[in-house]
């Protein structure tokens, strides 16, 4: 960059220090590399970073280390601090059996989920890369339920989903089938919930889709046509491997996002104290850490809970990434 | 949080470069069966029909929730309705709204900030250890903060943040989706010779970003900043844990209503689901249209 230093009159530098700029002076070429521009070239790139930095530092980075720590101690709301435990809290989570309910119900929850709404987004995908007339009104209804409240949704949800007077039994009662206990029963309770995570989504990755689609060399397809290849052949050996990496894509994050799954299960669960249901049937991990640090007071132990999950979804999200290189590579 | 980030989808077009961009009617395209009609219109009504209820009801009394068939007319109660929602004190529904506003405001114009700061610094200027900086911003985007809730909590209380406003807003201020967004576009739209033409005319590195970067970006920004407000609008967990129910946002009043006796109160709830809903239906409407584009460039570009 130093070819293109060029610096304002002194004076007018001088008078600012900062890097934010005084320079009003349009006199090019004089006072090259003054002390202030140089300053200027040589410093602001950290000054422009270092917002970011420094309050990700803070806020993000810290709390993530810092649930370490304070994992490794007896920690209460009440008590504060109460002295350096090791890993007795990580011994206590592996037999605790709430821990592994929670675990199970989340990654329950997540494949209830995802499979259906790869499917839904790629026929969607391939529905919408046709010749359509309203082609765009069509994308935004398609990514409405994406910016909507999640909580005010999930209420909404949760009265679909209730099991005496809820709209969804009765349409249920009105074909003749027998009502569902959508929170007592632990299946049932997950496919609500799923269903919740998949209005919201499905659209959002039908959209990244189609995207994905549309970069596909439309040569391809046209050999195959030559080829006497099916529509439907064409979908399954040309379109999909084509979308494999986008595919891949939002399957990582969709696994990051719903290990920590929490709003929707929380608010399909009145009451407020995070249980998942009477059984806990769908409590999930981050409900769980929300119990026992905030509800029950216990940092500590919740903190093991968190870290366990932040490991996991690293080992998970690595793994995808493995996965998705080895078929890339392939 | 990260549930909301957009994909900057690897999806690299076959054979090395991007596929030329072919545009309305010169794109060869499958002809739409009446099927093709049929599934969409099915996904529109999937789409809008859970929000389209939430409204019937707010305008209703609580009985035509559980009505079968289901209502789908507005009835005449919507502002009784709002009368009982504002005025209730478990809600505390005129805090949690206007709390929500300020936070989100000033959050989305911070993160807006901060990321093409950033962003353009990482894209355009040449300094000792960019490299370094570009990848650990990546590696920030993957990372579930959410995990850090507890200590977060904890810090709160040391700066004596806790049930305070600033605690659902400062954490936020930053995003390293957004840093990388705005890098991106930085480089697809700021050309070096621009940069340098700027210097040349005196101009210091802060006064390029202001005066150049900065209209460069707006499309961008504009984006960024409705993702970002939507995001902290958003905001659950987080909120739960740190704030208290005189000073909540609106997501934590709605959730209070559902957590107490009023559960059963459906035209109550729904109302403020609806209020809720409200700004980021009218986000949507202004800049739906750019948000899709957004998406679908995000999947291909990048």
């Amino acid at each position: 960059m130093t070819s293109t230093e060029h610096g304002a009159p002194p004076s007018a530098r001088s008078a600012d220090p900062r890097p934010a700029a005084t320079a009003t002076g349009r006199r090019p070429g004089r006072n090259r590399g003054t002390l202030m521009s140089r300053l200027d070239v040589k410093g602001s790139p950290y000054l422009f970073i270092a917002p970011f930095f420094v309050l990700f530092g803070v806020f993000g980075l810290f709390p993530l280390l810092y649930t370490v720590w304070v994992s490794l101690h007896e920690w209460s709301l009440i008590g504060g601090n109460e002295g350096f435990i090791g890993l007795d809290n990580y011994v206590r989570l592996a037999t605790d059996a709430k821990f592994w309910l929670a675990l199970y119900n989340t990654l329950g929850i997540f494949l209830i989920a995802v499979v259906p709404q790869l499917l839904l987004a790629l026929t969607l995908a391939d529905v919408l890369n046709r010749r359509i007339r309203g082609q765009s009104a069509f994308r935004m209804t398609l990514i409405l339920p994406y910016i909507t409240s999640i909580a005010a949704l999930a209420i909404v949800f949760s009265q679909l989903f209730g099991s005496e007077f809820g709209l969804i039994n009765q349409a249920l009662g009105y074909l003749g089938f027998d009502p569902i206990n959508w929170r007592g029963d632990k299946y049932f309770s997950w496919v609500a919930i799923a269903v919740m995570i998949d209005w919201r989504w499905t659209g959002y990755n039908a959209l990244i889709y189609l995207a994905a689609m549309q970069a596909v060399p439309k040569d391809v397809y046209e050999a195959a046509s030559l080829d006497g290849a099916s529509r439907l052949r064409q979908f399954f050996q040309i379109t999909i491997p084509m979308l494999r990496p986008t595919i891949i894509f939002t399957v990582i994050i969709s696994t990051i996002g719903q290990m920590q799954l929490f709003t929707e299960p929380a608010i399909f669960d009145t009451g407020g104290n995070m249980a998942g249901g009477t059984q806990g049937q769908f409590q999930t991990v981050m409900m769980l850490v929300f119990q026992e640090a905030f509800r029950y007071g216990n940092y500590g132990y919740g903190s093991a809970i968190a870290w366990v999950l932040f490991v996991l979804v690293v080992v998970l999200g690595l793994v995808n990434t493995l996965i998705s290189s080895r078929i890339k590579g392939a | 949080m990260t549930a909301t980030t957009i994909a900057p989808a690897p999806a690299p077009a076959p054979g090395g470069g991007r596929a030329p961009r072919r545009r309305g009617r010169l794109r060869e395209m499958r002809e739409a069966t009446p099927l093709t009609y049929l599934a969409l219109i099915l996904t529109v009504i999937t789409s809008i029909f859970p929000m389209w209820w939430m409204f019937v009801i707010a305008t209703r009394d609580s009985a035509a929730a559980s009505q079968w068939p289901p209502a789908v007319l507005p009835g005449g109660d919507l502002l009784g309705n709002m009368e009982r929602l504002f005025a209730n004190s478990t809600a505390n529904f005129t805090t949690g709204l206007l709390n929500s506003l300020i936070a989100s405001t000033v959050v989305s114009v911070s993160v807006v900030f901060f990321c093409s700061l950033a962003g353009f610094a990482l894209g355009k200027l040449k300094f000792a250890g960019r490299t370094f900086f570009t990848v650990a911003v990546v590696v920030t985007m993957a990372v579930p903060v959410q995990v850090g809730i507890i200590p977060l909590l904890i810090m709160m209380d040391w700066f004596g943040w806790r049930g305070e406003l600033q605690s659902v807003i400062v954490p936020f201020m930053v995003s390293g989706f957004g840093v990388f967004m705005m890098r991106q576009y930085v480089l697809q739209t700021v050309p070096d010779e621009l940069i340098e033409a700027a210097r040349i005319d005196g101009c210091s590195t802060f006064r390029v970003y202001w005066s150049v970067v900065l209209p460069a970006l707006r499309p961008a920004m504009v984006v960024l900043g409705l993702l970002t407000f939507m995001q902290t609008w958003n905001e659950f967990i987080w909120a739960l844990a740190v704030l208290t129910p005189d000073n909540p946002t609106v997501q934590f009043s709605i959730n209070q209503l559902n957590e107490s006796a009023y559960s059963r109160d459906f035209a109550l709830m729904f109302t403020g689901a609806t209020f809720a809903t409200l700004p980021l239906l009218i986000i949507f409407i202004v800049l739906g249209r750019q948000l899709v584009g957004r998406i679908m460039e995000g999947a291909i570009k990048a």
